[in-house]
């Protein structure tokens, strides 16, 4: 995972609550079985018509998306099933945050776990994101993991919360299987001290 | 025994399970969370076994794992091959993986195959208490039987499967409250579209949900599965119900429930999960079943719901302009008018099936409407059971004769036109009602249009061809 620590760029706005995992990534590409080509599935039915021409007038498809690493996005982005080629897709994009007010609880593992932030902002941040974009396309804002901040082209800063945990993670570039692992014989007391009631190799 | 100390805080169902299974929490660390029951299908787990192999990592509880192939399986006949080369690869995949890591199967060969959430509650290998996760969101399904069950990304199903462990924080309890009876024509899956219509896709974030009152302990473990089932749509990663003498008379003699004196054991922890007098939860939100009329929905997320005579919202009523622009847009996207009725509107595919909405009860309660009757000729009707083991107890009844004589189709267990991967699919700008539980933009199929809604409403539709309310054949 690649470590995080801070960016400034343009933001993709798109100001659309709810944005589903289906949306991001449709399941007919789904059947895949590594992690290759992302890029080119990334809201594929916003992006491209059935022969795959881009839709100009789809945001991802205007050059101000170009090496943008900030997708803008509505309320609770994210949401519905669990598939990681969500954020694998974004990321492929050139995508390492998303601004939301909320974010589906699976996409926010999911993300945080590949290196991609999820930041949330209050309400009157997020709307003055998007006021800010359509004034200006061009600004860029910086998002500083350490601080924990967002500061907007006037200087104003805005707090965004991440649990300590994640962020080490991010900063570090590491993956949390490690610190699982490392618990082993944590876990091994905990197993014989807790029984399986399941026993799903038995032939039935 | 936890909760059953008169100095000990009361506590809820979901913290009993929560605090049964924290291995370790350090501090300013997440929990290291136990996970007794992992679920594995073909679509999310590929790239998380190809990273046990990069690191060298093994399974560490092969008997706590149960994999099948459901997502993208075909449902025509098994003897034929696959149409599609990916989605026959990625099934074999599962196929070299399992057994590459010593995991129990029920693949296609299998007399047991079907939907994941289908056969882990039919197997007994769900059961009370318990933590189960899976690489599919509908994993809530579990819920019904006092577990905590949800879903996980491709990432975590590499830690679960390497250390039977994942790192999570306690989430918030929410109770959704549901007193009353059900009216003729009104079911389980009418609650959980009510609720989420009333709290929104993004209600539940962060919270784990757990269903009281009466409406939901009178039902069936068919119909609270349909409800936990879709605590996901209302954006709570889980949803239980207490276990109670419905659950331990489902689950006895199941193949995978411990047997004699273990059983006896097991219930006597089961009987100590249901939420203490005084617990408090975080969230509280009440629902009067009494109510409640059959449920569709119009838009493009399961939140936009509403009773089946209601008319479809006008955007212009919304204050807010992403809600609008939201709305405005889903109803593009479904080419549907605001302020104009769903009854009466044509549909071109009715699909019964799913995880929400695939087991013996839910071909029984649709086989109930066509018998006798025929489907609209304007329709294709394609019947899905849930696995084989519901396929062979309907046939046992001559549920897919009565399906056949009504002109649908009766098909080999799997999702099917739930996510399309499979070959069932809606063609562009088809309508559909469907009994599973996602309306997404494209989820039936590239350009599909989804009406979510119960079974006794896909039926009475599938005659008339026409979004039709079942009360009119009752």
């Amino acid at each position: 995972m690649e470590p995080f620590t801070k960016i400034t760029s343009r933001m993709v706005p798109l100001p659309m609550d709810n944005v589903d995992t289906d949306i991001i990534v449709p399941a007919r590409f789904l059947k895949v079985t590594d992690k290759a080509n992302m890029e080119q599935y990334l809201f594929r039915d916003w992006r491209f018509d059935s022969d795959g021409t881009p839709r100009p007038d789809f945001i991802l498809n205007q050059p101000r998306a170009k090496g943008a690493q900030i997708l803008l996005g509505g309320r609770n982005f994210g949401s519905g099933s669990s598939r990681e080629h969500a954020p694998w897709a974004l990321l492929a994009f050139g995508f390492r945050a998303i601004i939301s007010t909320s974010f589906a609880d699976i996409f926010w593992g999911n993300s945080l776990k590949n290196g991609l932030l999820p930041v949330v902002v209050p309400p009157d941040a997020h709307a003055e994101l998007f006021r800010l974009v359509e004034r200006d396309p061009d600004a860029s804002v910086t998002i500083d993991l350490a601080s924990q901040t967002l500061t907007l082209p006037n200087g104003h800063a805005v707090n965004f919360p991440i649990d300590n945990f994640s962020k080490q993670c991010l900063l570090a570039g590491v993956d949390q299987l490690g610190y699982i692992l490392k618990q082993e014989p944590r876990v091994r007391a905990y197993e014989s001290a807790h029984p399986a009631t399941v026993q799903t190799s038995v032939k039935i | 025994m936890a909760g059953t100390m008169a100095s000990q805080k009361p506590q809820t169902l979901i913290e009993k399970i929560w605090d049964r299974h924290v291995v370790v929490e350090e501090p300013d660390c997440p929990a290291v969370l136990y996970i007794d029951l992992h679920l594995v299908h073909e679509v999310t787990s590929p790239q998380a076994f190809q990273a046990l192999r990069e690191k060298k990592l093994g399974v560490r509880q092969p008997s706590r794992t149960l994999a099948t192939t459901d997502h993208s399986v075909p449902t025509h006949d098994r003897s034929l091959p696959f149409a599609d080369p990916l989605a026959a690869k990625q099934v074999a995949q599962l196929g070299i993986n399992c057994r590459e890591f010593g995991l129990p199967l029920f693949g296609l060969d299998s007399p047991y195959q079907g939907i994941v959430h289908v056969i882990g509650p039919e197997l007994g290998a769900t059961q009370p208490g318990m933590t189960i996760v899976c690489g599919d969101s509908h994993t809530a399904t579990h819920g019904a039987f006092g577990a905590l069950a949800f879903g996980i990304g491709t990432t975590e199903v590499e830690h679960v499967l390497a250390t039977q462990c994942l790192l999570q924080r306690k989430p918030q309890t929410f109770e959704v409250r549901v007193e009353g009876q059900l009216r003729t024509g009104v079911t389980a899956k009418d609650i959980i579209l009510a609720l989420i219509a009333q709290i929104g896709v993004g209600g539940g974030v962060g919270c784990v949900l757990e269903y009281t009152g009466s409406a939901i302990r009178s039902l069936s473990m068919d119909e609270r599965m349909t409800v936990c089932n879709m605590s996901i749509e209302g954006g709570a990663k889980a949803g239980l119900i207490a276990p109670d003498d419905t659950t331990f008379q489902y689950m006895a003699g199941r193949p995978f429930v411990p047997k004699g004196a273990a059983w006896d054991a097991a219930l006597q922890e089961w009987k100590s999960l249901p939420t203490d007098n005084g617990a408090r939860y975080d969230k509280t939100v009440t629902l009067d079943a009494s109510r409640l009329e059959p449920m569709i929905t119009y838009g493009t997320n399961p939140g936009m719901g509403m009773a089946i005579t209601a008319t479809i919202p006008r955007p212009d009523s919304l204050t807010d302009e992403t809600s609008r622009k939201t709305l405005a847009h889903a109803l593009e996207y479904m080419a549907l008018e605001p302020g104009k009725p769903l009854l009466g509107h044509p549909v071109d595919v009715v699909f019964i099936g799913s995880c929400t909405n695939s087991r013996l009860s839910d071909l029984r309660a649709a086989a109930g409407i066509l018998k006798g009757r025929k489907v609209s000729p304007k329709a294709r009707v394609l019947v899905v059971a849930g696995s084989q083991q519901v396929k062979r107890q309907a046939e046992q009844e001559g549920l897919h004769e009565i399906f056949r004589a009504a002109g649908c189709e009766w098909r080999e267990p799997g999702c099917s036109m739930c996510i399309a991967m499979n070959g069932d699919e809606l063609k562009p700008g088809q309508y559909s009602v469907s009994t599973s539980n996602r309306n997404f933009e494209g989820r039936q199929g590239k350009g599909g249009r989804t009406f979510l809604a119960s079974p006794l409403t896909a039926a009475a539709t599938a005659i008339h061809g026409c979004i039709t309310d079942v009360r009119t054949l009752l």
